[in-house]
């Protein structure tokens, strides 16, 4: 017998007996409510946040040289992933949180966040997209002149959201991240670790679908790349939002992700979960970085 | 003599800081708007730039003197006659505009870069970027550009006293230069340097105190 959506709505007698199900054959908090909603409406959704990069191509330009930055990559993103994107200067990492957090048009190709081309959304649409997206970079990044509260506060005064609302939300986030004390200080009060804890949260704030974080831990000692990235860990386990680490440092993806991407000249080279790619590199870039890496140790 | 150099400390007051006032209100969208309609901006309208640049280039390169003079018809207009302290403030504010302009948009190229691509990746708008992160983020360096304009406004008041502009530098010429009182010159020295001196200190510490990255 074929269960057509409007039927299938009658086979379930109680969704609160199904969540349980779900919950216990782990399936997402997030993903399970969306699920039991889509029910509802009978577009019956069961799945995540799904992120697909479809043959993403990009080039560069100068007076004579075309350089081929991102060339026909496409991998699969799943919603709760833990990924770790990991290449050498110039294998196209930046060319790809560029796309990823759509501030540059790919060449060809596309990326999807379940059925939507990313790259096909305009204006107020793309606006809205972007908020989707939590990111964290090098550099940190935080408004000079406002404090932890405020900047935490600040991808949530963009959506207007009322006060108490994020008065509400920044105080989870702040203590999230473990910065209670420093709730009113001002960036340049902070060590390098507690503006990323900032950032961090702030990227969190707008509960995204997707945590990218660029070199997160490239400008810190690695005392404190230790405990940012246990937050990351932590917030992977409370939320489970997907998170993708592009870095450089293969310690990195060794420590927190599941599954590793290895980039090279503007290709992914490798792709699989970390102890696989790890123990048993194909390739000759992963077998170089990994030997660097044991030379470092 | 103290009367009169009362008031033409007054005048000098008024000219400077009525023709501030509006030169920060022209000059102000005007260098926000060449920073952000650059090439490399955040809402890109290059011959928009290109346009503005060039009028504010234009207006630069007249030298002050000249521009009162050249404006006679156009203060005229505005405030029915072209010499006086309300002739004085509209062609200092002409003047002024683009210096603000230039000013302005050098204050903002100092915010972070990065900050700016940040802020864009939350989806903020242009207009959320301006307002939150460009001048919020250069609040201490326009505090310090409002010294300067002032500043540069005392030396322009005074040769706006050339051509019968009252305040100081009118006195200066009236009666320092042609009636020869060597004192009445001195003293008119002495205010303006005392002036410049407190608008400078002033918004210093205003600047500092509003400073957030001095822990």
């Amino acid at each position: 017998m074929t269960v057509s959506p409007v039927n299938a709505i009658e086979y379930i007698p109680d969704s609160g007996v199904l969540e349980k199900v779900y919950l216990v054959i782990g399936m997402r908090k997030k993903v399970v409510t969306r699920a039991l909603s889509s029910f509802a409406d009978g577009s019956f959704f069961i799945g995540g946040n799904m992120i697909r990069i479809e043959n993403l191509t990009k080039s560069y330009r100068n007076e004579n040289n075309r350089l081929l930055a991102l060339n026909d990559v496409s991998a699969t993103i799943k919603d709760g992933e833990f990924l770790g994107i990991i290449g050498s200067s110039g294998a196209g990492k930046s060319t790809l949180i560029r796309q990823l957090s759509l501030i540059e048009r790919p060449d060809k190709g596309t990326i999807w966040l379940d059925d939507v081309d990313l790259f096909k959304l305009n204006g107020q649409d793309l606006l809205r997209m972007r908020r989707q997206l939590g990111i964290v970079f090098q550099g940190y990044h935080l408004l000079e002149q406002k404090n932890v509260f405020e900047n935490i506060a600040f991808p949530l005064k963009l959506v207007n959201m009322n006060k108490d609302e994020i008065k509400k939300r920044v105080e989870e986030l702040i203590s999230l991240v473990g910065l209670n004390e420093k709730a009113f200080a001002y960036p340049i009060q902070l060590s390098g670790g507690q503006k990323q804890r900032v950032a961090i949260a702030r990227a969190l704030a707008s509960s995204p679908s997707l945590l990218l974080c660029d070199e997160p831990t490239s400008a810190l000692d690695v005392i404190t790349t230790k405990s940012i990235l246990d937050l990351l860990v932590e917030i992977h386990r409370k939320t489970n939002v997907t998170i993708v680490i592009i870095t450089h440092e293969l310690s990195v993806v060794k420590t927190v992700c599941k599954r590793v991407i290895v980039m090279n000249e503007g290709s992914f080279v490798e792709d699989g979960s970390v102890s696989e790619v790890f123990v048993s590199p194909k390739h000759e870039m992963t077998k170089l970085l990994l030997s660097y890496q044991e030379g470092l140790l | 003599m103290t009367n009169l150099l009362i008031k033409g400390t007054i005048d000098t007051l008024y000219i400077v800081s009525m023709s501030t006032l509006f030169a920060l209100i022209g000059g102000l969208p005007i260098g926000v708007f060449l920073t952000v309609w650059k090439n490399d901006g955040i809402a890109p309208f290059v011959y928009g730039e290109k346009l503005l640049s060039g009028i504010v280039n234009t207006v630069r390169s007249i030298p002050f003197v000249i521009l009162i003079i050249a404006l006679f018809p156009f203060t005229r207009l505005i405030v029915g006659r072209s010499y006086g302290v309300e002739a004085s403030i509209v062609a200092l504010v002409v003047g002024a505009i683009p210096f603000v302009a230039r000013l302005v948009e050098s204050a903002l190229a100092e915010v972070d870069e990065g900050l700016i691509k940040a802020a864009i990746t939350m989806g903020a708008t242009p207009w959320q970027i301006v307002v939150n992160v460009y001048l919020v983020e250069s609040v201490p360096a326009l505090i310090r550009l409002v010294s300067l304009t002032m500043i540069t406004l005392v030396g322009y008041a005074a040769m706006a006293g050339v051509v019968g502009g009252g305040g100081l530098g009118d006195i200066a010429i009236r009666y320092g230069l042609h009636r020869y009182q060597t004192d009445v010159m001195l003293l008119t020295i002495v205010i303006m340097v005392i002036m410049v001196q407190l608008i400078q200190s002033g918004f210093n510490f205003i600047a500092n105190r509003l400073d957030r990255r001095r822990a």
